[in-house]
């Protein structure tokens, strides 16, 4: 039952100009792939094919590296942290100035919501390169010692979810302290990463300095097998993640990891209820739950359980689900059909495990990929959903009747990237903070991200950081 | 023939609040090129322009200072994109100073330095403290108020701009004497400021004579601290010092050695305008 009915505000889709096909970005150029092999990227929304994108082999990578090394060695290694600076706030620039497009271009590529690529995605990764920039010629003041070196040529995969930011994340840093780059973005949204590319020669970036190749996961393999990768950063799946730390040992690369989650978010019964509804609905919903550090498992003091929920599925009831392009839409399409069939195994596991379902009421679009709204109640710690990475919009609730108990449960998991806290008592605040294993602790607030800040988990979430002045870290000798 | 155009002089007026005032005092004085040639006539500066310097800084420090830092540094870097654009008019100016064009090029850099810090100043100087209890302890650096400044003299553009982007990259406004003798730059650069989004009031430029002026800042109750990088009389820095002792200000003292202002700068001008606020919080 709708109080108001809406109109649909779409944004257009006439700032973006779509190629037919693109090539691998290789030392300043587009150019085609060595055996010709080339993939689809579509429309999660609709199913249409956006463009044809090369699927780059070992040989392709290997082209890719020796750009990279080349770029290493004669300019990018050399040049003074000052100039590095410069080009690092140009790109920040042309991301800012080319914003609408991107954020276009993401929501069309990923299915999420015009307002969050536009309002979070587009700007954060502008963010992300004008703090890293800074950094550039400053790399004496982080407290890595005297002159901190680059390591050489980094190996870079990203995942699907913020194809964008996952991409400034990797990239801000590594150029920051003198790396270069070839950077492999998902196999389902290549396409801000290709138009990144040409962000790079509008900044007349050095040749080389930063590589795009295009694939799936053998590409990315290549990529992380290939022998003159000094440093290895991925962010995807914990099986994955697992691969590649095998994959390396023994040899000198270095690695650092950003993996799955499966987040608690904790709310005691003084937390202002209105607050920390949104706060849980933002911590699942956003993204459509596609997001590393989602509160995937809501730990709710027994003694406002109900209330709480009853709050929660009335305003879970007000989100709006379809086109990504309206800039109404909250919830907007599962990535991929792989991640839909996922998300609806796990959520038939649920109920087959003895978990209550519940979805608003809410029509789906009948093309493209779409997953309602979810949330299970009396759900126990041994099920599937409460130990298991969704990444999709699936909340799992839990109860408990102490802090301890709160802790314990929270902390029953192998992952260690998120968690949230929601209480009125400042002190209850920082003690339950104390005692949670992970590396990003919110409270009374969700999903807030910023250039400065470290994020990157505990445990099988992962480990090294990624934001803020630890952010360097990873990418200095 | 053809006809020679005759030019539009500019008239170089202080810089006080965002706008572009006279001296209240009418009074103005001869700027001449190394060679002697007459320049402009620049505004004589009064203990009454310092006031209202102040008051101006004073009135802008909450928003300033409240800005996130992200927000201040891509000031700052707008700051740097501005005075690239304006580049050969700089270039000009501090010819006539007798000045190298490399110190514009330095000036535009040490902008794009100062911006970069912004949001990291807080990471470099703050820290989470591990006292032995049950407490939260972090250690903040907040900006320190406002600042009264002396340029040094030359170089004119570098040299100011080198004592006051590290006041405000922190959140301080400040209150500035340019360069005596060259303080042409100093008014350009005004300009160049009021149209890079930095709020009218974050930086004060006055002209005129440092000796008169700086006395009335040096002892001024709402001033925080005082930066006295560009006086060359030791006696007078000596004053000014026991001047801003009455308040207990910050004082920056002359440098002993003459500095090399084209070096990279390095973080201890933003450290020396900040305090450090401790923050207890009971945890459990």
């Amino acid at each position: 039952m709708n109080m108001f009915e809406y109109a649909p505000a779409p944004e257009s889709r006439s700032v973006v100009s779509l190629q037919s096909s693109y090539g691998l970005f290789i030392d300043g150029e587009f150019v085609d792939p060595r055996d010709g092999g080339t993939m689809k990227t579509i429309s999660p929304a609709t199913e249409e094919t956006l463009a044809e994108v090369a699927v780059a082999t070992e040989a392709d990578v290997d082209i890719a590296v020796a750009a990279a090394r080349r770029a290493y060695d004669t300019v990018w290694g050399p040049m003074p942290g000052r100039d590095r600076a410069k080009y690092l706030f140009r790109i920040a620039r042309l991301i800012q100035e080319r914003s609408r497009e991107l954020a276009v271009l993401e929501t069309l590529d990923n299915g999420k919501p015009i307002r969050e690529s536009r309002d979070v995605d587009v700007p954060l990764a502008a963010a992300h390169f004008f703090y890293y920039a800074g950094w550039a010629d400053k790399l004496a003041h982080a407290g890595f010692g005297a002159d901190p070196r680059p390591l050489g040529v980094v190996g870079q995969v990203i995942p699907w979810n913020f194809p964008l930011l996952m991409l400034a994340w990797k990239i801000a840093p590594a150029l920051a302290t003198g790396n270069t780059v070839v950077l492999k973005p998902a196999e389902t949204t290549p396409l801000t990463a290709l138009l990144f590319a040409d962000i790079c020669r509008q900044a007349d970036l050095p040749a080389g300095v930063v590589n795009i190749v295009t694939g799936a996961g053998e590409t990315g393999a290549a990529l992380v097998r290939h022998p003159e990768i000094d440093k290895i950063a991925f962010t995807g799946s914990t099986a994955v993640g697992r691969n590649i730390a095998q994959a390396i040992a023994g040899t000198r690369k270095r690695l650092t990891l950003e993996l799955g989650g499966k987040a608690a978010n904790i709310v005691f019964d003084d937390a202002p209820i209105d607050q920390a509804v949104e706060g849980i609905v933002n911590g699942i919903f956003f993204n459509q739950g596609h997001v590393c550090c989602a509160g995937s498992r809501l730990l709710v003091q027994e003694s406002i359980a109900d209330e709480l929920l009853d709050a929660l599925k009335r305003r879970v009831s007000q989100l709006r689900v379809g086109d990504p392009l309206d800039k109404n839409t909250d919830v907007g399409a599962i990535n991929s059909a792989e991640q839909l069939a996922r998300i609806s195994e796990l959520s038939s596991a649920g109920e087959a495990e003895g978990a209550t379902r519940w979805s608003p009421a809410c029509e789906l679009p009948s093309q493209g990929f779409w997953f309602a709204p979810t949330i299970f109640t009396g759900v126990s710690q041994a099920h599937r959903i409460a130990r298991e990475e969704v990444f999709g919009p699936v909340l799992s609730v839990l109860t408990f009747r102490t802090p301890a108990e709160a802790i314990e449960k929270a902390n029953n998991t192998q992952y260690g990237l998120s968690a949230g806290i929601w209480t009125e008592k400042g002190s209850r605040i920082l003690a339950v903070a104390d005692k949670l294993r992970a590396g990003v602790v919110w409270a009374n607030t969700f999903n807030k991200f910023d250039p400065t800040s470290p994020f990157g988990g505990y445990k099988e979430s992962g480990y090294g950081r990624e934001g803020g002045r630890h952010g360097l870290e990873a990418y200095c000798a | 023939m053809h006809e020679v155009r005759v030019a539009v002089r500019k008239t170089y007026k202080l810089y006080i609040g965002g706008a572009f005032p006279r001296s209240e005092s009418g009074r103005t004085y001869q700027v001449t090129s190394t060679d002697g040639a007459f320049l402009a006539n620049a505004a004589l500066g009064s203990r009454k322009d310092a006031r209202d310097a102040v008051i101006a800084a004073r009135k802008a420090f909450p928003g300033w200072s409240g800005a996130t830092a992200y927000n201040r540094g891509q000031i700052l870097y707008r700051v740097a994109e501005m005075l690239e654009a304006r580049r050969a008019q700089f270039e000009a100016e501090v010819a006539a100073a007798g000045e190298s064009p490399d110190t514009v090029t330095e000036s535009i850099d040490r902008w794009v330095w100062y911006a970069g810090w912004a949001d990291k100043i807080a990471q470099v100087c703050g820290a989470a403290n591990p006292v032995a209890g049950p407490y939260f302890n972090l250690s903040v650096p907040e900006p320190t108020g406002v600042v009264a400044v002396i340029a040094p003299s030359t170089p004119s553009l570098l040299g100011l701009v080198s004592v006051v982007a590290p006041a405000i990259v922190a959140g301080n406004t400040v209150v500035v004497i340019a360069s005596e003798r060259h303080p042409l730059p100093a008014i350009t650069l005004a300009e160049v400021l009021a149209t890079s989004d930095l709020p009218g009031g974050v930086v004060n430029v006055l002209t005129g004579r440092p000796a008169e002026i700086a006395p009335w800042l040096a002892t001024h109750a709402d001033v925080n601290a005082l930066d006295l990088s560009g006086v060359v009389d030791p006696q007078l820095a000596t004053d000014l010092e026991r001047d801003a002792a009455g308040t207990l200000k910050r004082v920056i003292r002359p440098a002993a050695t003459p500095v090399d202002w084209a070096a990279e700068p390095g973080f201890d001008r933003i450290r020396a305008l900040l305090e450090t606020k401790t923050v207890w919080h009971p945890r459990g």
